[in-house]
């Protein structure tokens, strides 16, 4: 009974965090943007501005639910929940603090995280199809390609990691984090999990998929109401989800001195976010055949070499 | 800086050179000479013979008149000064421009009848394609062999040609308009989108061509403009720009407004170049009236001009890094405009149209504390600019987007009549100012900037230096202001100068006449032109002796520029096409007017 009390609120728990996360990010953006661009952002509802999520909630929540004439429905409404429900279920199996976690034991953890992330990229495909709109079209184009091509070596940059630690369990990554967080034999693999996490979430410089100035808001053109909101809390907590894995995987999850575990994991969790939104305050745009050059050509080689020296280096030590 | 300023000098133009040699190589294509107060050469010639003395302009006169700078059209029906010109109905205006020899050549075709016709130039410009269209949609003049004559300004279902005489200015005087159902379906029907009126295929072998609406509403047309998008894939086939939908009438308005209640107008035409857009109009009326603008004056709208200029390229810096992602510049940008608008605001009360140039003058004096005001923000205008350099133009994503990216040479930039920082891009240091100091430039130092590629990033970097430039003649304008007048007296100044209207008679009734009726310009045409924000602008008025203008044209560096865009589009990304639109820098209201 305990176990099973514990459980549900670690399960609760987590997703009602994660949530409040994702919303409270919002406003968070806004304001960060606001103070690197010399202007306020919302500051007018409740204590500088953070009631501004709930005004927003609200305002969203009462929106007339509209599905375009032209769209496929079913698709048009299922597209939304796929990107919600897969980043909820990535984060999962992350270990926040070696009690709080719900599945952080999974012995394939890191491949259901990177399954699940994969999953959604179909909410950005089927939406831009399903909208039947031709800048929606263009936008899950590009968001197919554009993830497609930086999901592999998203992959690849984890092998390395995979290696040192001898196991997909993310609980056990984190552990062998104990003494030499990953960040530092794995520098390049961090660098590039780093790139391919801000294309997977398709943030600036690589929101491709959105492309605001080209293509109006990309895949979600011709989303209002709760469904364009669950985009952007799938898009928040996918930030939020990245930020973590690497927090996982290359920063010692929750180690570090005088703090508790879970303060560390927080830390260093939103410190990423923050760099996050900076890329999107300080970037411009990369071009779709630029992006699609840079990650066949730079990236995925990098992730290889990196792949084989580290490869290298475990024989050799266990030789 | 030269201490002592001189009034503007006439630019020198080899008129009986050039003409001379027109009339020598092609027998009878020069009829008459017309006297113009602009001194540009004004020749007369016949729907026969003016195609190939245009030819020879082009491509055998010594200098070349390789551009087209305009192409325009009088309804001469009703004027009554036209003392010497070939009696006509409709004249059709071909303003040539040679660069190299900075010379300028017009020449005017006679036209007879209710429905005239003339042969097309679409084969000798490029750039001939969108002029005849306006003079076709505005005039009713047809020209003949036109691969596409369509109206261009104002929708296909519009009846009559607005810029005739006998059409109405006014909506009260059209008529009670009802839409009926009809109407409304006649409506619908003409927005429906068919590729081949277009002059696009929709397959091509096995290949469906996907066509993309962008605009008149879309985050980075810049205002209400459309382009419609021949895709395959991302990769562009064809564009076709479509104008028209910020048509004002500006140059209708010029015909009913008087000469001096029509300056605000003006403001309205690149509305990011507040006053700046004055400046060729009042310049072009003190030349047909003969007035002399004092020196403090000059310096005054110099000073204006060039902070509206900064102003206006900020705005594009700006959006243009926005167009590509980027979001922060914008802002930084605007909190620095902002400074030149309280700037402005001190001086003339407004800040984004404030139609402060009079005719003869500015609106009043300096107010004190102006010098305070101008130096604080040229101290600090060039640290932002520095720090700009590092933010946008040393940003290695937004070289890779920008590089290489809708480039066009000399020669293009010529034929399609581009000016401004586009044509300087190309490497030609061809600027209004330097070449023909107008409005007391020539007392002025300062450099032109030119680049080399002729691409997007060259086009950025001409307007950042150009800033760079602006603040050095404004810190000339500081320290060098001159005392004196700020207005012309001159009986046709508008408004006169007070001070002496209740001590002496004739003051008093030239006051009198101005401010009620508005001062009567003496009959006459001239051509001003300017080295506006974007380009070349000028206004080519023509008085019949009344209170207002009897055709005023204005020709705006935006109108040809959109035209190129297919040109230099094909075979580009949409992404490239959204970095081409915003490197042109151009608004809507300059090109539609």
């Amino acid at each position: 009974m305990n176990t099973l009390g514990i459980g549900l609120l670690n399960v609760f728990g987590i997703l009602a965090a994660l949530l409040l996360l994702a919303a409270v990010l919002t406003w968070v953006e806004r304001r960060l943007l606001g103070f690197w661009q010399d202007r306020y952002g919302p500051n007018r509802v409740g204590f500088a501005g953070t009631l501004q999520i709930a005004a927003d909630m609200i305002k969203i929540l009462f929106k007339q639910d509209w599905v375009p004439p032209f769209a496929q429905r079913r698709i048009f409404v299922l597209a939304p929940a796929i990107v919600m429900v897969a980043v909820f279920f990535a984060f999962g199996v992350v270990p926040v603090t070696p009690n709080i976690g719900i599945g952080s034991d999974l012995n394939i953890g890191l491949l259901f995280v990177l399954a699940m992330s994969a999953l959604s990229v179909y909410s950005v495909i089927l939406a831009g199809w399903a909208s039947n709109s031709k800048y929606s079209l263009l936008g899950g184009m590009r968001a197919a390609a554009q993830m497609l091509s930086y999901e592999v070596f998203m992959g690849l940059s984890l092998v390395g990691v995979i290696t040192l630690a001898g196991s997909f369990n993310l609980s056990e990554i984190v552990a062998a984090q104990r003494d030499l967080w990953y960040v530092v034999p794995q520098f390049l693999g961090f660098v590039i999990f780093f790139i391919a996490g801000i294309a997977e979430t398709h943030r600036l410089p690589f929101d491709l998929p959105e492309g605001e100035n080209e293509l109006g808001a990309g895949f979600h053109t011709e989303y209002s109401g709760m469904k364009f909101g669950m985009f952007f809390v799938g898009e928040y907590a996918g930030i939020v989800l990245i930020s973590a894995l690497i927090t996982t995987l290359f920063l010692g999850g929750w180690y570090g001195p005088w703090l508790p575990p879970l303060a560390w994991f927080l830390l260093k969790t939103l410190a990423f976010v923050a760099l996050f939104i900076l890329l999107r305050a300080a970037l411009p745009r990369l071009r779709y055949d630029q992006l699609m050059a840079y990650g066949w050509k730079v990236m995925l080689p990098l992730a290889l070499v990196n792949l084989l020296v580290t490869g290298a280096i475990v024989v050799t030590r266990s030789a | 800086m030269a201490v002592a300023l001189s009034p503007s000098v006439k630019p020198s133009i080899p008129a009986p050179a050039i003409v001379g040699e027109l009339s020598a190589h092609c027998a009878g294509g020069v009829q008459t000479l017309q006297a113009t107060c602009d001194g540009i050469p004004t020749l007369w010639s016949d729907a026969a013979h003016f195609r190939e003395l245009l030819r020879y302009a082009k491509h055998e006169a010594t200098p070349r008149f390789r551009m087209l700078l305009d192409l325009t059209a009088i309804d001469e029906r009703l004027r009554a000064h036209r003392d010497g010109q070939p009696a006509a109905d409709f004249t059709v205006v071909y303003h040539l421009m040679s660069l190299e020899g900075n010379a300028d050549l017009r020449v005017k075709v006679a036209l007879q009848g209710e429905k005239p016709s003339i042969p097309t130039i679409t084969d000798l410009w490029c750039n001939a394609n969108w002029y005849e269209r306006e003079v076709w949609d505005l005039f009713g003049i047809e020209f003949t062999g036109h691969p596409d004559l369509r109206r261009i300004l104002l929708p296909p279902t519009w009846v009559g040609h607005p810029l005739r005489k006998d059409h109405p200015a006014r909506r009260t005087e059209m008529g009670h308009y009802a839409l009926t159902p009809e109407k409304e379906l006649a409506e619908l029907e003409a927005m429906r989108f068919h590729p081949e009126q277009w002059g696009m295929k929709r397959t091509e072998g096995t290949t469906d061509y996907l066509f993309l609406n962008l605009g008149p509403n879309h985050p980075s047309v810049h205002g209400v403009f459309r382009v419609i998008l021949q895709l395959e894939g991302e990769e562009i086939v064809d564009a076709v720009p479509d104008i028209g939908f910020h048509h004002r009438a500006a140059e209708k308005m010029g015909e009913r407004q008087t000469w001096h209640t029509y300056i605000p107008y003006t403001d309205r035409i690149d509305y990011l170049g507040g006053v700046m857009n004055n400046f060729p109009y009042v310049m072009t009326v003190e030349r047909m009236a003969g007035i002399e603008v004092p020196q403090r004056a000059q310096v005054i709208r110099i000073m204006l001009s060039e902070l509206f200029r900064i102003a206006s390229h900020l705005v594009f810096y700006g959006t243009m890094t926005q167009d590509l992602g980027q979001l922060s510049p914008v802002f930084y940008m605007f909190t620095d405009r902002e400074r030149v608008f309280e700037i402005i605001e001190a001086i003339c009360g407004f800040r984004m149209h404030p139609a402060w140039f009079r005719i003869g003058g500015v609106a009043a004096d300096l107010p004190q504390g102006w010098d305070r005001m101008v130096r604080e923000f040229l101290d600090y205008m060039p640290k932002r600019l520095a720090e700009y350099d590092k933010l946008v133009m040393k940003n290695r994503v937004f070289k890779a987007r920008t590089k290489g990216i809708g480039a066009y040479t000399l020669d293009d930039a010529l034929e399609w009549g581009v000016t401004g920082p586009g044509l300087r891009a190309c490497g030609f240091d061809w600027d209004y100012r330097k070449r023909r100091p107008y409005g007391g430039f020539e007392n002025f130092e300062f450099d032109v900037p030119t680049g080399s590629s002729g691409d997007c990033y060259d086009r950025v970097a001409m307007r950042v230096e150009e800033m760079r430039q602006s603040l050095r003649i404004i810190r000339q304008c500081l320290e060098h202001m001159p005392a004196g007048d700020y207005k012309a007296r001159h009986p046709l100044t508008t408004p006169p100068i007070k001070d002496r209207t209740m001590r002496d008679i004739e003051t008093l009734i030239t006051h009198f006449l101005n401010v009620s009726w508005g001062p009567a310009i003496p009959p006459g045409e001239a051509c001003l032109a300017i080295e506006a924000t974007k380009g070349i602008n000028s206004y080519y008025l023509v008085s019949d002796g009344e209170t207002m203008s009897y055709r005023t044209r204005i020709r705006t560096p935006s109108f040809p520029h959109l035209q190129m865009i297919p040109a230099i589009s094909r075979g580009a990304l949409v992404a490239d096409l959204i970095a081409i639109i915003g490197s042109i820098d151009f608004v809507m209201a300059d090109v539609d007017r």
